[in-house]
């Protein structure tokens, strides 16, 4: 079956609409409102004159544009996408529902709390499943996404340290070189000083080079388990309590949860802090790019006094007292770290998604996200001439697995990027690839439970042929071809003088207002 | 195991024959590598998690169902704005975010299969340019106070210094916001003074204050009271002239009739994008705007996502993802930010909304907000002792106001009557008092809603 991709010549709505159109009719005053209080009256100084330079088009235009757009986008509802870390599951369409109930969208966020029972009733559940579901004692629903939540797990090990005032010699966090790079941009944000260890041959933390950096300076360590190889930490109970030896914290980066999730939980292996991804585990789509959510968890272990970790998170945690739910905002910490309590459509649709499937049901996804990996897996032996795993190659992975093309490269000059372009002319959306950075010419696989075996064996027989039409010397450079567009020019893109990052930025270098980015 | 829609291998025989392939007798043997002391210890399946098993969708239904009912209905949208507003949503933009190649697309990390996706987001990013003024867009924030504090690490990062001086009258969850960002590397905030009577920030008082040691001024408009800033280009040449960046904090609708940040010497322009078309939804998903000017010191420095514009191979025109090297994926713990994940479908929300609208409709509709705050103001006034707006400035959709009676248990007293009638202003800033509170009306509120609204606050006050 040939694929390809919708590509339609479609015009900025720059070169189709205009100011003057439009496609909604806007709510007009009363003629007797407009006698009482107008013209609307803006102070000279302040005032901007012309409307702004917006093009407006017709609703069935903007309805034909959007499609046409879609049509040349690619997600989950078009087919696999097995980016790995990420856990692209099918987004369940009654979910879809809810979560953006068309009753929310007044709903502001100040509302007195007993107008909107229903909703908190809905998030408390979610609070409270999150803390079995991690084995945690407090979770906070307020990030907005996963390094958000990354961010709120800093702080408090940041207000941790202050109150016990050793702040001064805490300033080191330490992650793995595996890690996903949010967990040192995030503790770099905290203040703290990243120190990176490197990882074993066989795939675990190095103890010894761990040992090595452990001291009384370390703030805390943050990882994710399994690892972004998917490989289960071993050595994650002795790593805990050398970094708990020291009096740091335990961070759980909990973008790898689904690989665990029926069998094992952070809070049973040491970890004090713990965010997770509702927008992977739980099923919330990525609307290109988010929004998602990054609920943050703790142990109450205590700081100081009265005073427990948990205290330490941001946001409001909702409680359920004499038969009402309420916002409860902490008083210690940092209090918030966004205006609102939560993305609260996120949490719906994965509360949708938790209470469709129940404990049993989240067990399943994560054992049935095992199994694919480990099938494919299995499948790729067959094509080890050109495709390796590196590290622990004997070990079952978790929810992802990170091949290498390196003997691909080496026998045909085809890197793990043609690789990625050679699977999306097949109609098969390419894996994370040059990540984790330890390993050369990546290609990092999660297929979630969501896809099918027949399209775990199609991505097998499309690295069989990508391998072989580059020993035949087919152009792969010239890849893809049978998408919306060609391979794109990077270096243009990024040109100090063609760097085109809005319409207006074109139009002003075209008319000689600007020069090149410097 | 048992079948489960979503999971098409949960089909025992399909699972039999890939667990042999795999050259397992059981799922466990997959997990055999987790120690024993590590392992979940007691009946996982027994976890009070939802209603323990898989539930067929008309239960789901049911229960979501029965949550919705959960919702008080108001007799009119809430009156309150404050930094997130009630506006009526079209239906083609709810549309739009359902389309499912672009609801369930991931950030187009493959730029060739992800062309549709990134031309929404150039031109979200293009079209609040041209609303802004301001050159640089990138594709979303989490929202306005995130984009606020992450302006505020950058202009510490430009100009090595440690201080941002803020309106002491600014929002108070932006500013803590802020504050929650700046303490962990260092960085201070600090309030100017604002004029009393109308909201106005002083001149004097931030000329005073922005010394040697300031990385930025910021200064809202409209400000968070409502008040419209008259001397928001003045704000702008203290802060140049003391060697700070300025960053100005914008509503977008409002920007249809107030002068851009970009005409004002604004460095870096930050704001909420929900007005466009995202609805309330009970504290997000929101829509951090950040914008900056043509400045590569400041591009380079800014954090998020950015698309542009670029060619194919084959010369035609194509999106990609640029200036990634700022990123944490690429420069890890010297990147610009760790965001990563974003607000990408708001983004494409807000960009259906603007081009549904048009520069003109925009302008139309800020007008209709204009008006139907300015008639709630009058309607106001009218009742004895109330004055409303409070502050002497002009305004668009927020206004102060000040009751006979405290403004938090009047509310209640509305509440009871069907009205959600603004935000208490007590204690915001130190001349304001517990009969004071932050009213707002817009385009989602009609007439007749106004009117019952005026009507139930005289009956409440015992005026006829």
């Amino acid at each position: 079956m040939e694929y390809r991709q919708a590509r339609w010549e479609e015009p900025l709505v720059y070169e189709q609409g205009d100011p003057a159109r439009g496609g909604y009719l806007v709510p007009q005053p009363s003629e007797r409102i407009k006698r009482r209080v107008g013209p609307p009256r803006i102070p000279e100084k302040a005032a901007r004159g012309e409307a702004p330079r917006i093009p407006g088009m017709s609703e069935v235009e903007v309805v034909r544009h959007y499609t046409r757009l879609a049509e040349m986008s690619y997600g989950v509802d078009s087919g696999p996408v097995p980016l790995g870390s990420c856990t692209m599951k099918y987004n369940p369409r009654i979910a879809a529902r809810y979560a953006y109930h068309p009753r929310l969208e007044m709903l502001h966020p100040l509302l007195d709390e007993e107008l909107v029972q229903g909703v908190l009733e809905a998030m408390y559940r979610v609070q409270e499943w999150l803390k079995h579901i991690l084995g945690m004692d407090t979770c906070s629903l307020h990030p907005a996404a996963g390094a958000h939540g990354e961010l709120a797990g800093v702080y408090a090990m940041y207000w941790y340290h202050k109150l016990r005032g050793r702040l001064g010699e805490k300033r080191e966090v330490i992650v793995p070189d595996s890690a996903h790079g949010t967990n040192p941009a995030s503790a770099a944000m905290a203040g703290f000083r990243v120190v990176e260890v490197p990882t074993a041959s066989d795939g675990n933390v190095d103890m010894e080079a761990l040992r090595s950096v452990v001291s009384s300076a370390t703030a805390g360590f943050m990882i994710t388990n399994p690892s972004t190889l998917g490989l289960f930490e071993e050595n994650i109970l002795e790593i805990s309590r050398l970094i708990h030896s020291v009096d740091g914290l335990m961070y759980y980066d909990g973008a790898n949860l689904n690989g665990i999730l029926g069998h094992a939980r952070p809070g049973d292996m040491g970890f004090d802090l713990a965010h997770v991804n509702l927008h992977k585990t739980f099923s919330s789509p990525h609307g290109g790019g988010g929004p998602g959510a990054g609920p943050v968890c703790a142990r109450n272990i205590e700081v100081v006094g009265d005073i427990r970790l948990g205290d330490l998170l941001p946001g409001p945690r909702i409680v359920y007292r004499r038969g009402e739910y309420r916002l409860e905002w902490p008083s210690y910490g940092p209090v918030m770290i966004r205006a609102w309590q939560a993305n609260t459509s996120v949490v719906l649709w994965s509360y949708v998604y938790m209470l469709s499937l129940g404990a049993r049901g989240l067990r399943l996804a994560g054992e049935l996200s095992v199994v694919n990996t480990n099938y494919f897996i299995a499948r790729l032996r067959e094509l080890s001439r050109y495709y390796e795993v590196p590290y622990a190659p004997g070990r079952a992975r978790k929810h992802e697995v990170v091949v290498s093309a390196k003997p691909l490269k080496r026998q045909t000059g085809a890197t793990a990027e043609d690789v990625a372009k050679g699977l999306l002319d097949a109609g098969l959306y390419a894996p994370t690839i040059y990540f984790p950075l330890i390993v050369e010419e990546a290609l990092m696989f999660e297929f979630t439970e969501s896809e099918t075996r027949e399209n775990i064996d199609r991505y097998v027989e499309r690295l069989r042929e990508i391998a072989e039409a580059a020993e035949r010397g087919e152009p792969y450079r010239d890849w893809p071809l049978n998408t919306a567009a060609r391979r794109v020019d990077l270096k243009e893109a990024n040109h100090p003088k063609t760097i085109t990052p809005t319409w207006r930025v074109k139009e002003r270098r075209e008319r000689g207002e600007i020069g090149p980015l410097r | 195991m048992e079948l489960h829609p979503w999971m098409p291998n949960s089909d025992p025989r399909i699972l039999a024959e890939m667990l042999e392939a795999i050259g397992v007798d059981s799922i466990g043997e997959l997990y055999s590598d987790i120690p024993g002391e590590a392992r979940f210890k007691g009946d996982w399946d027994r976890l009070p998690v939802g209603e323990g098993g898989p539930l067929p969708e008309g239960r789901v239904a049911e229960v979501l169902e029965g949550h919705i009912s959960r919702i008080t209905r108001l007799r009119a949208p809430p009156f309150m704005g404050g930094g997130v507003w009630p506006h009526l949503v079209p239906e083609v933009v709810r549309h739009v975010s359902a389309l499912g190649q672009i609801l369930t697309s991931y950030t187009p990390y493959q730029a060739e299969s992800s062309q549709g996706v990134m031309q929404a987001l150039f031109e979200y990013q293009s079209m609040v340019a041209d609303l802004l003024e301001m050159d640089v867009v990138n594709s979303s924030m989490y929202d306005w106070s995130t984009a606020l504090a992450e302006a505020g690490l950058m202009a510490l990062r430009v100009t090595k210094r440690s201080t941002i001086l803020v309106p002491e009258a600014m929002n108070p969850r932006h500013r803590k916001v802020l504050e929650a960002y700046l303490e962990p590397v260092g960085g201070v905030v600090r309030p100017v003074k604002v004029d009393p009577r109308t909201g106005q920030i002083d001149l004097e008082d931030l000329e005073g204050k922005a010394g040697r040691d300031v990385a930025a001024v910021y200064l809202e408009q409209p400000g968070y009271l409502g008040q419209i800033e008259e001397e928001a280009g003045v704000v702008g040449e203290i802060a140049h002239r003391a060697g700070a960046l300025y960053i100005m904090g914008v509503e977008p609708i409002s920007m249809a009739l107030l002068k851009p940040p970009g005409r004002l010497g604004a460095d870096i322009a930050v704001g909420e994008g929900q007005p466009l078309g995202l609805g309330l939804n009970y504290g997000g998903p929101y829509l951090g705007i950040f914008a900056v000017a043509w400045n590569g010191r400041l591009v380079r420095q800014m954090p998020g996502r950015i698309i542009g514009l670029t060619r194919d191979a084959a010369g035609r025109r194509a999106f990609a993802m640029i200036l990634q090297t700022r990123e944490q994926h690429i420069r890890r713990a010297r990147a610009t930010s760790n965001i990563t994940t974003n607000e990408a479908l708001m983004a494409i929300r807000a960009a259906a909304y603007l081009t549904l609208l048009g520069g003109e409709g925009l302008r139309r509709l800020a007008e209709t907000i204009w008006y139907n705050s300015h008639y709630l103001a009058s309607r106001l006034s009218e009742i004895p002792g109330v004055e409303a707006p409070l502050l002497d400035s002009e305004f668009i959709a927020d206004f102060t106001v000040r009751l006979p009676a405290g403004f938090k248990e009047t509310r209640k007293r509305l509440l009871a009557k069907g009205y959600a009638a603004g935000i208490p202003l007590e204690g915001h800033t130190p001349w304001l008092t517990p009969n004071d509170g932050l009213l707002t009306a817009t385009e989602a509120h009609e007439e007749r809603h106004i009117d019952g609204l005026v009507e139930a606050l005289a009956e409440v006050l015992g005026v006829q």
